[in-house]
């Protein structure tokens, strides 16, 4: 496999720059582990791939995962652009999605426990939902841009005061909403035979695309990223950029934290999105970016939270119990790490450069002076 | 251990054909050096010269790859700091390596706190401490924090704490350069009365008025080697300058410049400042005009301000006081962007550090300050800036597989000429370049001069910095020097030469008999 600097000389020149490009590419060690889970999937679990229509929806593993991986993936965007750009993680978003959903559901309950219609219009309560988000990454921003606080010291004020000011919002209490149109977000639209989830996921993902493509705000964030002075010397604002990061991974936090409690139809702030910010952290690095910053992949990190999303499926799937899943997930999870490190490729190629060393000849070292 | 009298004038450390080598470089090789009993001895050489690698040598950081060093006529071998501590050597570093939020008393006796039943015994460490502030004359207060004295005082209390621990041998590897004046004066008392005492002190310094000043000796290194060893009455300030930058011209493509002054009477400049600086530790106040279509060298010993008056004019440190005026226009510079806008480009001196974005690729190298100063929302299109970086590595013969390539994977010169794009693309009217030939390739260097002349031949006014002087006197028709963080000359015409540039350089005591 690996003699390709003997083969055919005419290959060559075609060849060895797309296989270097393809092992070099970060992108390629998430796809071949999304690959493997898929893999051991079709062995394990014959149906995996069955996909059928019940109750007017479409249904099957794969619909499940790309179904129940949407808020997962929508809290990954924005965690992707804050480690980018500061190199720190935003452990807030969990919090920050129980705000966003407390803010939306006391706009439709009207300050009630439970509700059967809407005491202000749909689309409003959602807008200020995004907003509630909108404030809580302007909050860390500051924080980090201008304060220059650690990123992590900085969201840890809201992760640990956003669920206790979700629940001032809603009076301490889980609401309900029992409005069948609150659903549409987090479930289904009639007539619709996808979930909603998996289209607000694809719109989200392709809106973060367009707007670090078309604007240069995925340069700046790069930029930024790898070289602050460098940065600053060439008429970038970091403190600006950086805060921007933080106000968009908020409102995308927001919009997971509105489709989230659209799918279990009620507010419940201590339960909304727990934990997602380690997981969220988990698959920007299994989508190959550096948590120190710079460089990013917004297609490695999708990736890597369906990823995630498709390990816990799978395991479920070859029925491990709830309680056990943890512990199956931190196993692949090490794993995972463990191959992406760089001190174990470097063992690898380390290995590797033996072998080949040993079909030739071991060059004579020429001793200088003395 | 046995304390043998030593003569005051006996060497006490002795080190002799000291070499060391790094992959592709020799930092060191040949090296003597000795130090007395109660000496201040310099420790002095340009950029590269290997002062830093000497010292790291001896203080055990790098293990030498051959000669001997000797201590007290001793032969030792020095493999960890902790050793060269063990034999009494001491560092202080230009930044204070303390802790900014513990006691003054904590902080010198950090790591050796005085003990009783193995609990730190507080009152003995607190009077301990007052005493030898006492004795070396430090008025500060043991149970104060650290961080509420000047940088001065802690530099004092960082030496405090060197020389506390047995010390017969000081490093101060540049403790002078953040500090003013006055700071200064108590460093060198501190020092003297070290000296007095009979501790060996190295003082690696760029100011040329303090060697002057505290020091007995100095030992020049240049290129890794030994240039030679001196008494301090015995060499007048222009011989130390000339042997610290050497005389080797290099034999590069004759290059010839209209260095015809008048031509520039009534003309409106493109950039004046009027008494303009940025705050006393960096640089004083400096007047200085630059018209269109002319190249100003900057001239002067490393740190010797040459990079902080340009950074003072583009905005990346913010002026504190002065005015600026581009094109007869009063203007305040807040930041790089704004100095951009008024047609201005800056290539700065550390090109890892404030230059290249090392994993963007060479296209995006290219665009990203033209892209700045459009705006998050004016994007290039694709098109123009693969079009924008394919004309550049073009014209001035970037070598990268492509515009696809990341930058780290070119070479040092290439990169640098990445970044030339990078303003050329900006199409600046005034370009600051500072230090844009430093460890890059002979036929890179030509080219880049030969852009300077270009760019200038075009209307454009260069600014450049260079620590060559052949390079500047090649290029440049008038010449700005800076002397300890002060501009103190500008020359013109047939006062570029090798000779008035040194002397100026130099300054103080004339070195022609």
């Amino acid at each position: 496999m690996s003699n390709f600097n003997i083969g055919n000389k005419s290959y060559l020149p075609a060849l060895k720059p797309l296989a270097m490009n393809l092992l070099r590419s970060r992108l390629t060690f998430s796809l071949v582990i999304l690959l493997i889970v898929v893999v051991q999937n079709i062995i394990t679990t014959p149906t995996f791939f069955n996909i059928s229509i019940t109750n007017g929806f479409i249904s099957g593993y794969i619909p499940n995962i790309l179904d129940e991986a949407s808020e997962l993936v929508i809290v990954t965007l924005g965690m992707t652009l804050v480690i980018a750009v500061s190199g720190g993680v935003d452990i807030s978003v969990g919090a920050i999605m129980a705000i966003s959903a407390a803010f939306c559901g006391m706009l439709l309950n009207g300050a009630e426990y439970r509700t059967d219609v809407f005491h202000s219009p749909y689309i409003l309560a959602l807008f200020f939902g995004l907003l509630g988000g909108a404030l809580c990454g302007a909050f860390n921003g500051f924080l980090v841009s201008v304060l220059k606080i650690q990123p992590m010291i900085a969201t840890l004020i809201l992760f640990t005061a956003g669920r206790s000011i979700a629940k001032q919002i809603t009076f301490g209490q889980t609401i309900y909403i029992m409005n069948p149109q609150y659903k549409w977000l987090g479930v289904q639209i009639p007539g619709v035979p996808v979930r909603t989830t998996i289209i607000v996921a694809i719109v989200i993902i392709a809106l973060v695309v367009l707007f670090t493509k078309l604007t240069s705000f995925g340069l700046y964030v790069q930029s930024v990223g790898i070289n602050g002075s460098a940065s600053r010397l060439v008429g970038l604002n970091s403190r600006v950029i950086t805060f921007m990061a933080f106000v968009i991974c908020g409102i995308l936090a927001g919009v997971a934290g509105l489709v989230g409690s659209s799918g279990v139809g009620s507010v419940n702030s201590g339960e909304l999105g727990l934990a997602i910010e380690m997981d969220a952290i988990l698959a920007v690095a299994l989508g190959g970016n550096l948590l120190s910053g710079g460089k990013f992949s917004i297609a490695g990190s999708v990736i890597g939270a369906y990823t995630i999303q498709a390990i816990t499926t799978t395991l479920y799937a070859m029925s491990v119990r709830a309680d056990q899943l943890n512990v199956f997930k931190a196993v692949i999870i090490i794993m995972i790490i463990v191959a992406s490190s760089d001190v174990f490729k470097e063992r690898i190629k380390k290995l590797s450069r033996k072998k080949s060393s040993k079909s030739m000849p071991v060059g004579g070292q020429i001793n200088e002076g003395q | 251990m046995e304390t043998t009298k030593q003569e005051q004038n006996s060497p006490f450390l002795t080190m002799k054909g000291i070499g060391k080598s790094f992959p592709g470089v020799r930092a060191l090789r040949n090296v003597d050096f000795t130090l007395r009993h109660g000496e201040i001895h310099a420790l002095m050489g340009e950029n590269g010269a290997g002062k830093s690698t000497l010292v790291k040598v001896l203080t055990g950081v790098y293990l030498m790859d051959e000669g001997s060093v000797r201590l007290d006529g001793v032969l030792v071998v020095i493999r960890s700091p902790q050793e060269a501590q063990k034999h009494g050597i001491s560092t202080v570093y230009q930044e204070v390596n303390l802790c900014p939020n513990l006691t003054v008393a904590e902080n010198l006796f950090l790591g050796r706190e005085p003990r009783t039943m193995g609990l730190i015994n507080w009152r003995q460490m607190n009077r301990k401490a007052a005493e030898l502030l006492k004795k070396l004359n430090i008025s500060a207060d043991p149970t104060a924090e650290l961080n509420s004295y000047s940088i001065a005082i802690q530099q004092m209390i960082a030496i405090a704490r060197a020389v506390n621990t047995e010390c017969k041998l000081l490093i101060l590897d540049e403790p002078t350069s953040s500090l003013d004046a006055d700071e200064v004066k108590k460093i060198f008392t501190l020092m003297r009365q070290l000296k007095n005492s009979g501790v060996g002190i190295i003082f690696i310094t760029h100011f040329l008025e303090q060697t002057y000043e505290i020091c007995d000796r100095i030992t020049v290194l240049r290129n890794g080697e030994l240039v030679g060893e001196y008494e301090v009455e015995k060499l007048p300030r222009l011989e130390l300058v000339t042997k610290m930058m050497g005389k080797e011209l290099e034999n590069l493509s004759e290059l010839t410049v209209d260095k015809d002054e008048s031509r520039f009477e009534g003309e409106v400049p493109i950039m004046e400042a009027c008494n303009l600086s940025s705050g006393t530790s960096r640089v004083a106040p400096f007047d200085l005009k630059m018209y269109k279509g002319e190249v100003v060298g900057f001239g002067g010993l490393l740190g010797s301000g040459r990079s902080e008056l340009v950074r003072a004019i583009y905005g990346a440190d913010k002026a504190v006081q002065g005015q600026l005026f581009i094109k007869g226009k009063s203007t305040r510079i807040k930041n790089p962007l704004e100095a951009m806008k008024q047609g201005m480009a800056y290539l700065p001196e550390d090109r890892k550090g404030d230059g290249i974005f090392a994993d963007l690729s060479v296209r995006e190298n290219i665009i990203i300050a033209l892209q700045a100063k459009h705006g998050m929302f004016k994007r290039l299109t694709r098109k123009e800036m693969g079009k924008f970086a394919d004309e550049y590595i073009q014209l001035l013969k970037i070598k990268t597989a492509g515009s696809e390539t990341p930058v780290k994977s070119l070479s040092g010169g290439n990169q640098q000429k990445v970044i030339l794009a990078r303003w050329l693309l900006t199409n600046p009217e005034f370009i600051i370049l500072d230090e844009p030939t430093r460890g890059i390739d002979i036929g890179t260097k030509t080219e880049i001069q030969k852009l300077i002349l270009k760019l200038s031949d075009e209307g454009k006014c260069v600014a450049f910095i260079s620590s060559e002087m052949d390079e500047m006197l090649r290029t440049c028709s008038r010449m700005v020097v800076m002397r300890d963080r002060q501009k103190v000359g500008e020359l013109i015409q047939t006062e570029l030469c090798q000779d008035t540039i040194m002397r100026t350089i130099a300054g103080g005591e004339e070195g022609n008999e």
